[in-house]
């Protein structure tokens, strides 16, 4: 079941594949809009990169966020999920991961490029993707609950935001702390490993409540 | 005699109920006001460090006490409601976020006001300020998904989903802002130790938050009326009222 539903939300993702590419590039702009506002000075443009790449990386993942149930919802397909007897958090894990592959992983993919247009050091490129390596499947996790609770309301893109940025705030805060701590010299791996924690505390409670929140949307 | 205690949690014996105690909890909060800023602004001793300019904690710091409390009796009603689907609780819950947010806004702008004098700035991106602010933003956040949802039921149980996720976060981004800086000093009251200030400033921002806390239920109870007069419009105990001019 869990198999199941990834691979058919990547063959969805495959087919329509202009859905992965807009929020890839939506990230690359956000992050290239920086420079171009604040000014190309490479000592500040180094300092507040780790920051610029998970905010950008951040309203990425929220602004995908829609994507998740509402295609499934739209065409009945969310409600036959709904009535099977399969379990709806395995579902939901699916799909947030399935999520995660379509818009977490071109991220991380990209940041590291991104980080060398910011001058980032090696070593802080690293730890910027290792950071996003773990966080970016956080935002996905959070993100599940507030898209399955938004679903089908009216302004429900701009009501998700509202939702779930709060919430993201603790992995942008250790996720642009390990870079920041590590440009400064200091050990980063706290950093990491509370994001890690995050994770796994994300990926058991989440798809629960989101589960919760899709009985809610569609009783 | 065994008691019903569940006689209250119908709405409309609640109803009734809740409109002869509001005159009491008004009564208290004013009472309650009145005396503690006069103990507030006339008794209690100018701060030797700070001057006048302390006097304001005697809202600001019940301000932030009530906007966490509040937080916390709402995401538990929301739960109950969850739970027992117990429609009162989730009205309840409603009820609530309106006056926790407006807590957290007065602590966040009497804070302001006193970090002018004292830290020389309005605003710093300290952890206390910080997570202050994404309290009022979980609020917003809770408001904002129940106006946008019609049906009653599912804006009542999508709110304490959101209502619940958001009391497990407070304490981690409590922590995740302090450990990634801090300014604000720590807690002047703790249960543990003697309190770090003179005892009539202590008398004035107790009663003060004792005040709040009547205010609070006064305003928490008058707004659980009107909830229940809408949800129940349809019902006949609110067309009896109508007929008697009650309403």
């Amino acid at each position: 079941m869990f198999m199941w539903i990834i691979k058919r939300d990547l063959l969805l993702a495959v087919r329509r594949q202009s859905d992965v590419l807009t929020t890839l590039f939506f990230f690359i702009i956000v992050v290239s809009l920086f420079p171009l506002s604040v000014g190309p000075e490479m000592n500040m443009l180094r300092t507040m990169a780790p920051g610029v790449v998970w905010v950008a990386a951040l309203l990425a993942s929220m602004l995908s966020l829609g994507r998740m149930f509402s295609n499934d919802y739209l065409d009945g397909t969310l409600e036959q999920m709904l009535l099977s007897p399969q379990s709806l958090s395995l579902l939901v894990l699916g799909k947030a991961f399935a999520h995660w592959l379509v818009t977490g992983v071109p991220l991380v993919l990209m940041a590291p490029v991104l980080g060398i247009q910011y001058d980032l050091p090696v070593e802080a490129l690293l730890v910027l993707t290792s950071a996003l390596l773990l966080g970016t499947p956080v935002l996905s996790l959070i993100g599940a609950i507030g898209a399955a609770l938004t679903l089908g309301l009216r302004g429900g893109g701009v009501l998700v935001s509202l939702l779930v940025l709060p919430l993201y705030i603790p992995v942008l805060i250790f996720g642009s702390g390990a870079v920041e701590a590590n440009m400064s010299g200091v050990e980063f791996s706290a950093h990491l490993s509370l994001i890690g924690a995050f994770l796994l505390v994300t990926a058991v409670f989440a798809p629960w409540a989101a589960a919760w929140s899709l009985r809610v949307s569609l009783e | 005699m065994a008691i019903n205690w569940f006689k209250y949690s119908s709405p409309a014996s609640f109803y009734s109920l809740a409109g002869k105690m509001i005159p009491l909890f008004v009564f208290a909060a004013a009472i309650l006001l009145v005396a503690g800023l006069y103990v507030g602004f006339f008794v209690a001793p100018t701060d030797f460090q700070q001057g006048e300019a302390y006097r304001i904690i005697f809202i600001h710091v019940p301000a932030a006490w009530m906007s966490m409390f509040l937080y916390v009796v709402m995401a538990f009603w929301a739960g109950i409601g969850l739970a027992f689907n117990t429609r009162l609780s989730s009205m309840f819950a409603s009820a609530i976020a309106p006056t926790g947010a407006m807590f957290t806004f007065i602590a966040l702008w009497t804070g302001a006001l006193w970090g002018k004098p004292m830290w020389g700035t309005w605003w710093v991106w300290d952890a206390r300020l910080t997570s202050e602010l994404i309290l009022f933003f979980l609020y917003i956040g809770f408001m904002s998904l129940q106006a946008a949802i019609d049906d009653p039921r599912r804006s009542d149980k999508a709110g304490a989903i959101i209502a619940l996720v958001g009391v497990v976060n407070v304490p981690i981004i409590y922590f995740s802002v302090q450990w990634w800086n801090t300014l604000h000093q720590g807690a002047s009251v703790s249960v543990n130790q003697a309190p770090a200030m003179a005892s009539t400033m202590l008398t004035g921002m107790l009663i003060m938050v004792f005040a709040s806390w009547m205010y609070a239920i006064a305003v928490i109870l008058k707004r659980v009326r009107v909830i229940i007069l809408e949800r129940e419009s349809h019902t006949a105990w609110v067309a009896e009222l109508h007929k008697k001019g009650a309403v």
